[in-house]
């Protein structure tokens, strides 16, 4: 369980002080699917940087399973069971998208057992496993590389920051696929997923709004869904992924 | 395998992956001697009159054969210069390996500068494989000074990997090259300088045929206080096209300076220069911290992954 107490995260912008997130206090249960939602510069994205490590807070304090985590490393936080998918995947050059995966696991892998976790983001396994993570692959393909090391992992926790972005529309059901199979086998563990799109608040437990920098709405799904509705926090009826095959868009 | 010190073993599998006696045509060199020497029908190995190296002679047409020349020193204080002509038949298709190792536990500097010339024949197929490594605790330098010229007949083709990742503590490395029409050189170096190490790689390439290609890709890390440069200059005399790139990632106080140089003398050459030279992008160590490794083993993996 990850509980955030007041935390505030404020940046330097030309001398003055811009506060990007205000007094943020709330709980990721485990064995649920959380989804952080809200228009875009609520501060989303930063929240989950905080999660991850990769900022500190410039007040409050993150716990972990009751540990406070407020000022411990990247390193240890993922050790701990924190895992993080980027929204930009990082391109590398000369390693293979096996080593990767090898390195998420933290322990020997067999490529057989490597190509489990492509299969399961909708990628050839057999075509990617030794490509270089490098530029020759699409936004869409390392989307999908970065999502599969996350699975590797198997984290307690397990971050996702915005995975829908970059992913074309008749791969998106296979992302909502993937997300409900780890929704399904999670146990004790908890998934939190920074998203805009409706089909990825449909799956969630529970929803957590962010507009300006603070928490706007925060609850089970049932609750929070019907508020988003007509504000400004709601989600366009014609987004991005939500069409069929074959609809017509009428927006 | 070859009665040898077990320093000179493991030299030579360092540089030429041996483990055992080679397969076809060989010429091992230990501390300044031949110590041992295979040919085949099609390979022949003889030792300049003068005795300032050997020719290799690769007759016509041969196919799937590999020649392996490599260099061993274990004795501190021994300076050579060897000079090896190598004469690839029309149409041969083999690979040489070549490479040099040097152990160095004395006090005296230890030097090997191999003068490699390459004869391509029209349509013969080479790859050519060179290593360099250094080791020993000795406060002598280990210096290698390779020099290699390429001479490219019609629709030759040739593929050099030119590696030297530990120990060797300085080098300068002139390679240069001439092609006729249709003929096609790749180069892949990979190099890592650490310590106080110097590395010079200078690849004056002259593209003179109609249709020749060359593409110069070097991949390399300088580490402590080392410095490398990086000097390539493309003359593109007929149609043709040519690229060189140099790519590289800064440690510590490492330096590295990258010269490109392109000078196109026919309206339809084709010359591309690229370079980069930065340190570790952080995104690239934070993403690696996240999967649980410490920024230490996350640059190890960065590393090995850009140099492999």
């Amino acid at each position: 369980m990850l509980e955030l107490q007041h935390v505030s995260f404020e940046v330097n912008d030309e001398g003055n002080g811009k506060e990007i997130l205000r007094d943020i206090s709330l709980t990721i249960p485990d064995g649920a699917l959380t989804v952080i939602t809200g228009p875009n510069g609520g501060g989303k994205s930063t929240l989950a940087k905080l999660i991850a490590g990769i900022i500190t807070p410039t007040s409050g304090k993150i716990l972990f399973d009751g540990e406070d985590i407020t000022t411990m490393s990247i390193t240890d936080r993922a050790k701990k069971g924190i895992g993080f998918a980027f929204q930009q995947p990082v391109r590398f050059k000369g390693i293979q998208v096996f080593d990767l995966i090898k390195l998420a696991t933290g322990e020997k892998l067999s490529s057989v057992d490597a190509c489990k976790y492509l299969s399961a983001v909708g990628l050839c396994a057999r075509d990617y496993i030794n490509r270089e993570v490098n530029a020759s692959l699409s936004g869409g393909e390392l989307k999908r590389i970065e999502i599969a090391t996350v699975l590797a992992k198997a984290s307690k926790l397990s971050v996702f920051d915005e995975p829908e972005a970059g992913i074309d529309l008749w791969s998106f059901q296979n992302l909502i696929e993937v997300f409900e199979d780890m929704r399904r086998t999670i146990s004790d563990s908890s998934i939190l997923i920074i998203s805009h799109q409706e089909r990825i608040l449909n799956i969630a437990d529970e929803i957590i709004v962010l507009k300006e920098g603070q928490l706007q709405y925060c609850g089970p799904k049932e609750e929070v869904l019907p508020k988003l509705n007509g504000t400004d926090s709601s989600i366009p009826g014609c987004g991005k992924g939500m069409l069929k095959k074959g609809e017509d868009q009428k927006c | 395998m070859l009665n040898l010190d077990a320093a000179s073993d493991r030299l030579l599998e360092e540089v030429a992956d041996l483990h055992k006696v080679p397969v076809g045509a060989f010429n091992i060199r230990a501390n300044g001697k031949a110590v041992a020497r295979n040919t085949t029908a099609n390979i022949d190995i003889v030792q300049k009159e003068d005795g300032s190296g050997i020719d290799i002679k690769i007759a016509p047409g041969t196919k799937n054969e590999s020649v392996h020349i490599p260099v061993v020193l274990t004795a501190s204080g021994i300076k050579e210069t060897v000079y090896n002509d190598f004469y690839i038949g029309e149409g041969a298709d083999v690979v040489i390996v070549a490479g040099c190792g040097i152990d160095n536990c004395g006090p005296k500097d230890s030097e090997h500068d191999g003068i490699h010339r390459f004869y391509v024949g029209e349509g013969a197929k080479v790859k050519y494989v060179e290593k360099h490594y250094g080791s020993g605790e000795g406060t002598g330098k280990r210096i290698l000074n390779p020099g290699t010229e390429v001479y490219m007949e019609a629709d030759s083709y040739m593929e050099m990997e030119m590696v030297q990742i530990k120990g060797v503590d300085d080098t300068v490395r002139d390679t240069k090259a001439e092609l006729k029409a249709g003929a096609k050189l790749i180069v892949r170096e990979r190099l890592m300088t650490h310590g106080s190490q110097r590395a010079i790689s200078n690849y004056r390439v002259d593209l003179n045929g109609e249709g020749c290609t060359c593409d110069v890709v070097s991949r390399s890390v300088a580490r402590d206080d080392s410095y490398q440069k990086f000097d390539a200059i493309l003359t593109g005399n007929a149609p043709c096209s040519g690229h060189t790139e140099c790519d590289a990632i800064i440690m510590d106080n490492g330096k590295i300076l990258a010269v490109p140089g392109l000078e196109a003398n026919d309206v339809d050459a084709a010359l591309v220069h690229e370079a980069a030279i930065g340190k570790i992008a952080g995104e690239q160590l934070i993403k690696l911290m996240t999967l649980g490794l410490t920024e230490q083993e996350a640059e190890e993996q960065i590393i090995n992954g850009f140099l492999k």
